[in-house]
């Protein structure tokens, strides 16, 4: 189980949610799937058409630049990260 | 007792604004939708519903949906997408209901979506972007939004779309195949061929009250009518100060009525014409425009007023209110008449609709 650390503005669209949720995975994208499977709809929060991450989204898995497809041991930890450059709008 | 309510969507978030009937006093709500960019919002006639279609830059788009008044909210973006071949949707920019309780949705870049669960759940209407056309598709300034839907109020088998810089299409099949409704509308930015079958820049329509047949549109080039159901149009651009604007909105009553913002051109600032802000309207079909100005800013006045965010009530007389791009909002109770500022402390404002509520 990865340690996955959600951000404050994605979890104010989740009311009640957690920020640390413990989910199975080998890779970043299996973490998110895993996620979605506890919190309805949070695979598309996060990820867009490829798939990819959304273009404004950061992962970090044990604080490396990380995509869906980067892989992740059980003792992981996955900081999940909005971008900088999403508010320009 | 009655209320008026007025749902504002702005680049940070949307807010709610109530009023009795005098329209004068308004309390105000916000933000809401956690702040996200809100480009329209609507109310589901037969549940009260409030729908909001946004698109966060960090999160992606969404339908949200308030089914307590704008208290508690839910959002979902199951099915809004072209598939992971294809452009991811960037934002939803349009909503409308259907008159067999569906919704739907357009979005950018330019297709429709279509909900029967309430905005649960979204299907892509493949039929539109599937268009013969559709490689021809060009971008406005705002992007390839597809940011107007009008269903036919009782015919669910027709329904018109309006895409910048596409133009007008209407499906007389629910859906099934799409037809461009351009003739009669000019592309003056398209020197080789002024009136093409698709590439015009259509900014809002609206449809007549009680008279389905009949058409107004706002255009990048112009003001235009159709009296048969948008297989032509006239231009009525008239006596108006420009042939440049956003928003347009019809007289819930009064087929003969609509009220527009000019602005003073697209490449000259897209504010209004002298820096003196007015609405102007017509009685007669377009075929004369009146301009109102009283209580409105008449120097200096920089305002911007984008495609969505002008809205009337059904109240008699018709209230109007518009917002503008640097944050205000006004109102009129007299059918555009006069005019009051709600407040100028908004970040900028992309829609606005009125809705009256019986308790």
């Amino acid at each position: 189980m990865a340690a996955v650390l959600l951000p404050r503005s994605l979890l104010a669209l989740f009311p009640g949610v957690g920020k640390r949720h413990d989910v199975p995975g080998a890779t970043v994208g299996a973490l998110i799937d895993s996620l979605d499977t506890t919190v309805p709809g949070m695979r598309d929060r996060l990820v867009e058409a490829g798939p990819r991450l959304r273009r404004h989204i950061n992962v970090f898995v044990d604080g490396e630049p990380a995509t869906l497809e980067s892989a992740v041991s059980a003792a992981s930890v996955v900081h999940i990260i909005p971008a900088v450059s999403g508010g320009a709008r | 007792m009655t209320r008026v309510q007025l749902l504002v969507g702005t680049k940070k978030g949307a807010f709610i604004f109530e009023s009795d009937p005098a329209r004068t006093e308004w309390s105000q709500r916000g933000p809401l939708c956690e702040g996200w960019p809100v480009h329209d919002l609507i109310v589901e006639p037969d549940t009260g519903a409030i729908l909001a279609a946004a698109g966060s830059e960090w999160y992606g788009p969404a339908v949200w949906r308030s089914a307590d008044g704008g208290t508690t909210w839910t959002h979902s973006s199951a099915g809004l997408t072209y598939g992971d071949e294809a452009d991811a949707i960037k934002t939803v920019w349009s909503l409308a209901t259907t008159p067999d309780g569906g919704v739907l949705a357009g979005v950018e870049p330019a297709g429709l979506f279509r909900s029967d669960d309430r905005g649960a759940n979204w299907r892509h209407v493949e039929a539109l972007t599937a268009h013969p056309t559709r490689p021809t598709w060009e971008p406005g300034a705002g992007g390839l939004i597809l940011h107007t839907i009008v269903p036919h109020p009782t015919d669910t088998e027709r329904t018109w779309i309006g895409i910048s810089a596409v133009g007008v299409f209407e499906t007389r099949d629910g859906g099934a195949s799409w037809e461009p409704r351009n003739v009669g509308v000019r592309a003056e930015f398209n020197p080789e061929n002024r009136f093409p079958v698709t590439g015009q820049c259509v900014h809002k329509f609206a449809m007549a009250a009680g008279q389905p047949e009949t058409l107004y549109q706002r255009n990048h080039c112009g003001v235009y009518r159709s009296d048969d159901g948008s297989e032509t149009w006239q231009e009525v651009t008239g006596d108006l100060p420009s042939d440049f604007g956003f928003p347009l909105v019809a007289h819930p009553r009064d087929p003969d009525t609509c009220w527009l913002i000019p602005l003073n051109g697209a490449d000259l600032g897209r504010y209004v014409p002298d820096a003196q802000a007015a609405v102007w309207r017509t009685h007669d079909r377009g075929a004369s425009w009146i301009r109102a100005g009283a209580g409105l800013p008449q120097k200096n006045a920089y305002l911007s007023v984008l495609r969505e965010a002008m809205a009337r009530d059904t109240l008699d007389p018709v209230g109007i209110t518009f917002g503008t791009a640097n944050g205000q909002l006004w109102n009129s109770s007299d059918e555009g008449l006069t005019w009051r500022m709600i407040t100028d402390t908004l970040p900028e404002i992309w829609a606005v609709e009125a809705n009256v509520l019986e308790d």
